[in-house]
């Protein structure tokens, strides 16, 4: 059976991109992308045939803002139950993080997903917040579990933030020159194909929406090498075993019945227009902003600064590679993280690291 | 984290599954997909986010067939 890590197969599209002739530079959006990339060694491989690759703004937890990790780390002082996604207890916060919070006696448990939140609630008398970071992938969990009627004493403190309009920002910021995007292909099972055509419509921007696999990585970068030569600008599909035009009908409709779109910020970035997604109204009553307004009242008109030093903000537009960090390997490493992208296993400082650039 | 595992539907309950992830059996939410006992499912922090079949598998594969226009002439 042809694999989809099959080496020969990945010669030849190697071969077929040298051929070419290229120097392009390329971006994609996603933590499992970036996985990939390093730990199968395609990065110089890739390099050597002219084709660069940047991670972009693909990290949940590293795009989660300063102020959110102090808005949950308020909430845990406060005497909530805070659950969490396991990367997010190491991400530094002005002082503390969530695990420096845990040794101090306050309750932050470490969840897989929003349904474990909400079984413990189940089960305890005490508030329970679950921080509800991820993209369009982690979205629909968090809207399926809200209209399951969870009890009364759960909430969610919505971090939630959506891909398109980032990928908007990165290129109408122009700070970065892109010959194509490389688009997440868990996102894509959700949002389909459609929601990213405005971008190649109109910053004439080439797209291959690609899986995980090596072979659907190298695929991907072939068939935007192809749009590339013959000057085109379109969206096409690699992973079309998960991927439909439409995407998972069902679970965006659970989406946009729960959330609406508000201006938010990224990490090292500033505001962009309908990114993040919070509570509508009619959920009100599970939306921790709403629901502990007042205890948050304290971080109101406050500014939180990124660590000292830490140039997470520049990766994640693309702008830097891990590497050129000055910290990178020596002050910041995954025992002893500075910034968030060190700290996640989708953060680029992290992965790069962890095989040993 | 936007890591998503394939893995077989065993038995659905309503809104949950007991599923395979090729030798190990977990639980998850199947609200977000309408699968079947016997189905692939990719699965993200607990929920079923789409169906895999493999004819489409086999698509993916038609696909880079006609795009290397097989890999001979490599
Ligand atoms: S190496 Fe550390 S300090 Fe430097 S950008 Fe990455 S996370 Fe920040």
């Amino acid at each position: 059976m042809f694999r989809f890590r099959d080496k020969r197969t990945a010669e030849i599209i190697l071969k077929k991109l040298k051929r070419m002739d290229l120097n392009i530079r390329l971006m994609h959006v996603c933590g499992t992308h970036q996985d990939t990339l390093i730990r199968f060694g395609l990065d110089p491989l890739l390099k050597k045939v002219g084709v660069e690759i940047k991670q972009g703004p693909g990290c949940p937890v590293c795009v989660t803002t300063p102020r959110e990790i102090e808005e949950i780390m308020l909430l845990a002082k406060k005497g909530k139950i805070i659950t969490v996604f396991g990367d997010m207890v190491n991400v530094p916060g002005e002082k503390h993080s969530l695990q420096d919070i845990r040794s101090q006696g306050h309750d932050v448990r470490i969840v897989y997903g929003i349904e474990d939140a909400v079984n413990i609630a189940q089960k305890k008398k005490k508030e329970v917040v679950f921080m509800g970071i991820g993209f369009e992938t982690t979205i629909p969990s968090t809207a399926s579990s809200l209209l399951s009627s969870p009890p009364e004493n759960f909430s969610v403190l919505s971090c939630h933030r959506l891909m398109p309009p980032a990928l908007k920002a990165i290129l109408e910021m122009g700070e970065i020159h892109l010959d194509g995007l490389i688009e997440p292909g868990h996102v894509s099972t959700i949002i389909g194909t459609e929601p990213y055509r405005f971008l190649s419509d109109e910053y004439g921007i080439p797209q291959v929406i690609a899986g995980f696999e090596p072979l659907d990585l190298l695929m991907g970068v072939y068939m935007l090498a192809r749009q590339i030569e013959n000057k085109e600008a379109k969206v096409e599909n690699e992973y079309t075993r998960l991927v439909k035009k439409e995407g998972n009908e069902k679970a965006v409709k659970m989406m946009k019945e729960v959330f609406e779109e508000h201006d938010v910020s990224w990490r090292g970035f500033p505001v962009i227009p309908n990114s993040g997604l919070q509570l509508k109204k009619r959920f009100e009553e599970y939306d921790a902003r709403k629901k502990f307004e007042d205890e948050l009242l304290e971080l109101k008109g406050k500014e939180f600064k990124e660590p000292e030093g830490c140039r997470c903000g520049e990766v994640l537009r693309g702008i830097i590679s891990s590497d050129e960090c000055p910290l990178f390997g020596t002050v910041c490493t995954p025992q002893n993280p500075v910034g968030p992208c060190m700290v996640s296993s989708e953060g680029s400082c992290n992965i790069m690291l962890k095989y040993g650039k | 984290m936007c890591l998503a595992i394939p893995a077989k539907i065993l038995k659905i309950h309503d809104q949950r599954a007991k599923v395979d992830f090729g030798g190990a059996i977990r639980e998850v939410n199947i609200s977000l997909v309408d699968a079947n006992v016997g189905e692939y499912v990719v699965v993200h922090a607990g929920f079923a986010i789409q169906k895999l079949n493999e004819k489409e598998a086999q698509e993916t594969l038609g696909l880079w067939h006609e795009i290397l226009n097989f890999l001979e002439d490599g």
